[in-house]
């Protein structure tokens, strides 16, 4: 695509990117954030997903698990855009133009999106995954769609580096 | 003698295979960050807990029974995929400083965490609804977060000192 191409050339050329990319340390520094972020978000949808898969800390209820780590699987977000955007501001090509990191930002919407249907009706009914048997098993079928979401969403954070642009 | 060893494992077929094949060091990579992602997350909780800023209405010992197991699958599946890593390249690796550094800290955090088990830990059953743990537990945990964090760096700055994608 011309206009993408041409508008990550002139990315790269800005006085911001040319300081990022000058200063050696910047982008390990800001890919080390990146990654810690990355730690809290999945390992906080591990804790929660094993709880709703009947796997792990099975003395609490969904809603205390969920209280305990749904701010960790939100918060570390912002932290993540802007590191996420730094890193693309420094080599954007490296991102903008890698179908790999359209596949991760995809990804990434269906885990928001599997993480707000345990959240909602959570939210409106405490006991709602504890219901019915039937509701027992949705519970185990949306952590086990969530879990490997999140993981796919590390694999391809990772492949962006190995795949050139398409 | 050393380099003797090393040598011979960088011929290993398997080491080999990962250096020479075109996807299998990525895919390795790939389950050694997810599994890296858990063991500092899963950590992460309990270290908190110990400085009390997070879990409070919960022990210390409950957290910990929560988080532990899956802290050691997670650092098994990180060794084994770090050590296939390392085969690869095991020369380059091993004359590495953010590599050395890396496993030395390592070494440290399996320390402090011996130091909690054997002295600090004892009679945590009493820290079950206290807000505030004893200093030398919240030391202990300060030291943790620190020590993993410096860590995950390590863990970044070695692929931007060797020859690989970053």
């Amino acid at each position: 695509m011309q206009s993408l191409d041409s508008f990550c050339t002139w990315l790269a050329a800005t006085p911001l990117s040319q300081s990022i990319q000058s200063v050696e340390w910047v982008i390990p520094a800001v890919q080390t954030v990146h990654i810690l972020a990355v730690a809290a978000v999945m390992s906080s949808a591990l804790m929660l997903d094993l709880r709703l898969l009947g796997l792990g800390s099975r003395d609490q209820t969904v809603l205390s698990v969920a209280q305990r780590f749904l701010p960790f699987i939100w918060w570390p977000l912002p932290l993540l855009l802007a590191s996420g955007v730094t890193l693309i501001i420094a080599e954007p090509a490296r991102a903008l133009e890698n179908p790999v990191f359209y596949l991760k930002m995809g990804l990434l919407l269906a885990a928001v999106g599997i993480t707000l249907a345990c959240q909602i009706p959570l939210a409106r009914n405490a006991e709602f995954w504890g219901l019915s048997a039937g509701r027992r098993w949705a519970a185990r079928v949306v952590a086990s769609v969530s879990l490997p979401l999140w993981a796919a969403i590390i694999f391809a954070g990772r492949w962006i580096a190995y795949i050139q642009r398409a | 003698m050393l380099d003797t060893f090393l040598q011979s494992l960088e011929n290993t077929a398997i080491a080999t295979a990962i250096r020479e094949g075109a996807n299998l060091f990525p895919w390795i990579e790939c389950v050694h960050v997810l599994a890296l992602t858990i063991v500092i997350g899963s950590i992460a909780i309990v270290d908190l807990r110990l400085i009390g800023l997070c879990s409070r209405d919960r022990g210390v010992s409950q957290t910990m029974a929560a988080t532990l197991p899956v802290t050691w699958c997670a650092f098994a599946v990180a060794a084994v995929t770090g050590a296939l890593l390392f085969s690869s390249n095991a020369t380059t690796y091993a004359h590495n400083f953010y590599f050395e550094a890396k496993l030395l800290l390592i070494a440290a955090a399996g320390l402090n965490m011996g130091a909690y088990h054997l002295f600090v830990g004892r009679g945590a059953g009493d820290w079950l609804t206290a807000s505030l743990t004893p200093l030398r537990a919240r030391v202990v945990g300060a030291v943790s977060l620190c020590l993993w964090i410096t860590i995950a760096a390590c863990g970044r700055w070695i692929g931007f000192t060797i020859d690989a994608p970053t």
